[in-house]
């Protein structure tokens, strides 16, 4: 056996050849040829196959999230431009050990949010005690003022948040953003596993990993854990945008995936402060709208008054505490980037804890010191402008130009509230069957999602590894060449 | 259910019937085509096209290769590319609704239509792939009974797809008699064909095909799926189903409605329709079936919100 792996290892048609370790730390290699022990069996399994057993994979696993239509649409093309998800054949594995750090660190970190969220829409102690100051939180464009003093059902703002992570050079996961806002993707976590157990069945069983398929259960039982008082049998909607929106898909795989109805605004109507839907059998009573439309779009009497995806005097109905809207109104506060820079001592206030998973260094150009080191080593930073996300309006210094760099220089000086630096990352690599036919070292992230409920936080262990599939990019977004890779978080 | 929810479950299953309509006449008549023309291919073209509600000009080309253009004109909602399009837009909007094999059979269905009608060497094999599509929407029909629960959702899908039928026969019944001038028993197999219901045919009537035989039976017959009073039977049922299980108060208006429409097809005879004009019998049931539409519309899908509110 031994000598036959040998072999294999030496032939020209190795899948390993020609991967190339860099300076990113390598999920599956320690040293060139050796594998990380939880990578082991991934390792073996893919020496016994060939390119072209790899390759019938691949287009099976195509033919899969096609034939579902698994697929995401991307914006300003014409019509059909309805792309299935980039995916990548290859698993990404975490070990037993390493996903526990994550978990607690995730459970501390959403907890803290909370905490964060209720103080700042009542009584602001973190501003009386001068951790943050009122102007940092006051210019954050996602602050509600409407929120003021609203009181919200368990006190719960964050039920369900998509947390990026990233591993550094040293092994470390760190959090790259909080998203709590609608946090997307847990969709192609789910249906990637599904894909991955019709073609790796026997390795998927060999190695032990935990499942993910109770997600759907799970966020149920977390959106009615919310249910306003008195409510016997709450009835919870998933409000979407409708088919146009890029993450449709999602809205009514989980709609269907927790057996409630997927509605769009102009089901909905409110009436005396109560919300109801427009079925066949007349009006029904609505108690929790897992609503994946943003807080400008809710209600066009509260906010944008030319929105139609939301529904008018849905806010009102809100503030009478008759129905719940998960994730609250007015979280976006907390996923600023530069809030964000604050967030390890906004745990240790709140907590009096010390953060068990790190932030990524963080520089903000309000401060005159940090802006002028950055503005004047652009070439060594990522710049980021705090309300974006999707991978928009971001300079990644070492690859940009001169005038992109003169371009961000101009724009941080004009509003320096707008804009954050972070040191250029050296993102982990895992192994990714590429196009032609190889495997791979590709840069990776972690989108792990967390669900707080009014009984627990439940983190599933797994979540969305996104991956750049184009050769030494940093950029994982889905809209700009990045891809999917399911994640399995090993028992051991 | 959530009244957009019905209205897209309905429309889906209109869709589709239509494209399964056009492609059993589109199939029936290329077959026919084979044989050596009496009447030039123009007009028999011409007359497929009406019964189709399709806007194409043949005038230029008798080719039967045109059938292409019948199949895949993309912005024709009544082409087979266009109705199977118009079927799956509305299966995306319900996607949590209907089951995943539902939509999986549907969407596969659409993805081979679309390679199937782009490929250059298309034009030598329509009749392959008219019968592949057929057999993708029965296995469709047979997915939807086998997998979901057959309430609310299902009867929405039975009323939309009966609806569309009786519509269509009607249709395709006055077009073929209208010019039934010379008409021989090729034109009449044709016409059966259309509607899967040669066998069925000469079991009642056995291989006498006299025209009234064969408007009579597909019209009036009570029991081959094919026919106008069957598909209303269908259309009744589902309504008396969809009432019980929502309670509504107001669907009085499309008894109405559907009883007149059972009941001249369950008392009619045919000498009697045919003496006093099948055109104008044929319009009186589609019509008919258009006011029934606009009732279930009015009763479960934009009802306004005061008659649901004071009650």
């Amino acid at each position: 056996m031994a000598a036959e792996v040998w072999r294999l290892r030496n032939s020209v048609d190795h899948p390993f050849s020609d991967y190339e370790l860099a300076d990113a730390f390598d999920e599956m290699f320690g040293t060139p040829g050796r594998p990380r022990p939880h990578y082991e069996e991934l390792y073996q399994r893919l020496l016994e196959q060939s390119r072209e057993e790899l390759w019938r994979s691949k287009q099976q696993a195509d033919i899969s999230f096609l034939n579902q239509g698994i697929t995401f649409t991307v914006y300003g093309r014409e019509e059909g431009t309805e792309h299935i998800f980039p995916h990548d054949l290859l698993p990404r594995v975490i070990s037993g050990a390493e996903w526990d750090v994550i978990e607690r660190g995730l459970k501390q970190r959403v907890q803290a949010l909370n905490l964060f969220l209720r103080d700042v829409y009542h009584e602001k102690h973190i501003l009386k005690d001068g951790v943050i100051s009122g102007e940092l939180l006051y210019t954050c464009s996602q602050f509600r003022r409407q929120m003021r003093g609203i009181k919200i059902p368990g006190d719960i703002y964050v039920s369900i948040c998509g947390t990026d992570l990233i591993r550094t050079p040293d092994g470390k996961f760190v959090v790259l953003e909080d998203n709590l806002r609608v946090p997307s993707g847990v969709s192609y976590m789910l249906t990637g596993r599904k894909v991955m157990k019709e073609i790796f069945p026997m390795l998927f069983h060999q190695c032990g990993v935990r499942p993910i398929e109770h997600y759907g259960q799970a966020l149920l039982a977390t959106l009615r854990s919310l249910t306003p008082d008195g409510r016997a049998n709450p009835r919870v909607v998933l409000l979407t945008p409708g088919i146009y929106n890029s993450a449709y898909f999602e809205h009514s795989y989980l709609a269907r995936q927790m057996g409630i109805e997927l509605v769009e605004g102009r089901d909905l109507l409110v009436h005396d402060n109560v919300v109801y839907m427009r079925t066949t059998s007349g009006l029904q009573r609505v108690d929790v709208i897992y609503r994946r439309v943003d807080d400008d779009y809710l209600d066009p009497l509260t906010f944008r008054h030319n929105s139609t995806l939301g529904a008018a005097g849905l806010f009102n109905a809100y503030r009478a505490g008759n129905v719940v809207l998960a994730n609250a109104v007015g979280t976006g506060v907390a996923d600023d980037k530069a809030i964000y820079a604050y967030i390890p001592e906004i745990i240790r206030y709140y907590l009096g804890e010390d953060p068990i998973l790190n932030n990524v260094e963080t520089f903000l150009m309000t401060d005159d010191k940090q802006r002028e080191h950055v503005c004047a080593n652009l070439h060594r930073y990522v710049v980021k402008a705090v309300g974006e996300s999707g991978g928009y309006g971001m300079l990644i210094g070492p690859h940009s130009t001169k005038e992109e760099q003169s371009e961000f220089r101009r724009k941080i000086l004009a509003d320096p509230r707008n804009y954050i630096a972070q040191p250029t990352l050296a993102l982990s690599t895992a192994p990714c069957f590429t196009e032609d036919g190889r495997i791979q070292p590709r840069h990776v992230d972690l989108r792990p999602y967390v669900l707080y409920g009014a009984d627990e936080i439940t983190v599933v262990p797994g979540g969305l590894t996104r991956v750049a599939l184009r050769k030494g990019s940093l950029v994982v977004n889905s809209s700009q060449g990045g891809g999917s890779k399911d994640t399995w978080v090993l028992y051991q | 259910m959530l009244s957009r929810v019905a209205d897209s479950l309905y429309w889906m299953s209109r869709y589709l019937e239509r494209a399964d309509h056009n492609a059993r006449v589109l199939e029936s008549n290329y077959n026919s085509l084979l044989n050596p023309a009496k009447e030039s291919r123009v007009s028999r073209w011409n007359r497929i096209t009406q019964s189709l509600g399709l806007d194409c000009d043949l005038s230029n080309n008798d080719s039967p290769w045109s059938l292409l253009s019948f199949i895949a004109q993309p912005g024709n909602r009544s082409s087979i590319l266009g109705s199977i399009s118009g079927a799956r837009e509305n299966a995306s909007q319900v996607r949590e609704q209907i089951s995943s094999e539902m939509w999986e059979r549907l969407n596969r269905l659409y993805h081979e239509v679309n390679a199937t009608s782009t490929r250059p060497e298309f034009g030598s094999e329509p009749l392959r792939f008219l019968s592949l599509f057929r057999e993708g929407t029965y296995a469709f029909h047979g997915v939807t009974d086998a997998t979901i629960a057959h309430g609310e959702a299902w009867y929405f899908i039975q009323l939309g797809r009966y609806i569309e039928r009786a519509d269509c026969v009607c249709a395709l019944l006055d077009a073929s008699y209208s010019v039934s001038e010379g008409a021989d028993d090729l034109d009449w197999i044709g016409l059966l064909t259309s509607c899967s219901a040669l066998d069925a045919f000469r079991k009642v009537y056995t291989a006498n095909l006299a025209p009234e035989c064969v408007i009579e039976f597909l019209l009036l017959d009570e029991n081959f799926p094919h026919t106008v009073r069957y598909s209303i039977e269908r259309v009744n049922s589902a309504l008396s189903a969809i009432a019980n299980v929502t309670f509504t108060r107001h669907a009085d208006k499309i008894q109405r409605i559907i009883g007149k429409l059972r009941s001249s097809l369950a008392y009619a005879q045919i000498q009697e329709i045919i003496s006093r004009g099948l055109h104008l019998y044929l319009m009186q049931i589609r019509e008919q079936c258009k006011a029934l539409h606009k009732a279930v519309h009015e009763v479960y899908i934009d009802y306004s919100t005061e008659s649901v509110l004071e009650s």
